[in-house]
């Protein structure tokens, strides 16, 4: 069973790394799966 | 791992469950990446957050980690992860990510 099926997703992404958008355009691929929460983080 | 945020993930969990949500990161660094995915699972390293002293035990991975990639659309991941899969580095995340959820994950 894929680890995004039927869940809640919260997303940290890292603006030195890869972004939060970029990783929900992905979650968002999966139907059962539901981003809850998105943000880009900055270390700098 | 930012207050603000910390305090949205400590409320997400009440409301919908731990056993429910995946926390996926996209930390540049390997240390970076555990530290963050530390303070979703067991707590606030640093005790200055809503997370200090407080095991979620949330369930963390990576961007850049297999078990995401697999988990969604090939073409997609190509074009908004891709690239930083080639830069980062991966054995690194992967261990680093490995120990926190054989540690810490409840779920």
């Amino acid at each position: 069973m894929s680890i995004l099926e039927n869940k809640k997703v919260i997303i940290i992404g890292d603006r030195d790394g890869v972004p939060g958008e970029a990783i929900a355009e992905c979650v968002k691929t999966v139907d059962s799966a539901e981003v809850v929460f998105s943000s880009t983080e900055c270390f700098v | 791992m930012d207050l603000e945020n910390q305090k949205r993930v400590k409320d997400l969990t009440e409301e919908h469950g731990g056993e429910n949500i995946v926390v996926i990161f996209g930390a540049g660094e390997a240390e970076t990446a555990g530290l963050a995915a530390e303070t979703v699972s067991n707590g606030d390293p640093t005790f200055a957050g809503p997370l200090a002293g407080v095991s979620l035990g949330l369930k963390t991975f990576h961007a850049i980690e297999d078990e995401f990639k697999t988990a969604v659309d090939e073409d997609v991941f190509e074009e908004q992860v891709g690239m930083m899969e080639m830069v980062l580095d991966l054995d690194s995340i992967k261990e680093e990510m490995d120990m926190i959820r054989s540690n810490y994950c409840q779920f």
